[in-house]
């Protein structure tokens, strides 16, 4: 009698890792309500890592980033988009596929300067006066979003 | 070999990963300009009532008026 099948026989196999690095690598962009890019070939992308800033090319090691409030720019020929990040993941698969998932993302020219000064000058100030440390996780991350927004404005 | 890595401060601080994302995202939206902003707000903006039951009957169906997307009400739908 046949042993019987476990559920990893049903699911497609995983694409194979080319023997040559592909020339592009493939992104997929996608935000809960839309996908900005789907499988767009393209020279590079630079990810708002929780490390850092990270170029991705092509042939990049699999990697599984956390991304922070931050800046992710897609490189292709001499064309750079750039999207203001909230958060979110990149996953880097061998076959150079990139899979970046955000909540929210905008292109930087949406960003109004004035609420984002406002914003940060608020949540500074509810650092200091915060008394519980939920309140004053909340206030961080209003400090650290805000910075990342003042930054992509003027960088 | 620490089982206690260096963790974030809003884990450390009992904040879960959907919490912070979902507070990031809405801070973002908080600072678009005029027609993009008000498109992601009514995009993202969530209806629900809530109830506490009581002896299997709903004490009072209440609408509570939404300020920010539910990171952190627990609800039981009725």
């Amino acid at each position: 009698m046949e042993p019987p099948k476990t559920p990893s026989s049903f699911m497609s196999p995983r694409p194979p890792t080319p023997s040559t690095i592909p020339s592009k690598i493939t992104v997929n962009f996608v935000l809960p309500y839309a996908s900005e890019l789907a499988t767009k070939e393209v020279d590079m992308v630079i990810i708002p890592a929780t490390t850092g800033q990270m170029g991705v090319l092509p042939g990049h090691v699999p990697t599984i980033a956390e991304l922070k409030p931050g800046i992710l720019s897609v490189h292709e020929g001499n064309d750079v988009t750039k999207y203001f990040l909230s958060s979110g993941f990149a996953f880097i698969h061998a076959n150079s596929v990139a899979d970046i998932i955000a909540v929210e993302a905008v292109p930087v020219d949406r960003i109004d300067q004035n609420s984002v000064q406002k914003g940060l000058a608020e949540f500074t100030q509810k650092v200091n006066s915060a008394s519980t440390d939920l309140e004053k996780a909340e206030a961080q991350i209003g400090v650290d979003v805000h910075s990342a927004l003042n930054s992509a404005l003027s960088g | 070999m620490a089982s206690n890595a260096a963790v974030p401060f809003w884990r450390a601080a009992g904040m879960t990963y959907i919490t912070y994302s979902n507070i990031c995202a809405n801070l973002v939206r908080n600072c678009l300009k005029e027609p993009y902003k008000t498109e992601a707000l009514t995009r993202e903006k969530v209806h629900f009532s809530i109830a506490t039951w009581k002896e299997g009957k709903p004490e009072k169906p209440g609408n509570c008026p939404l300020s920010r997307t539910s990171d952190r009400v627990d609800f039981t739908v009725s």
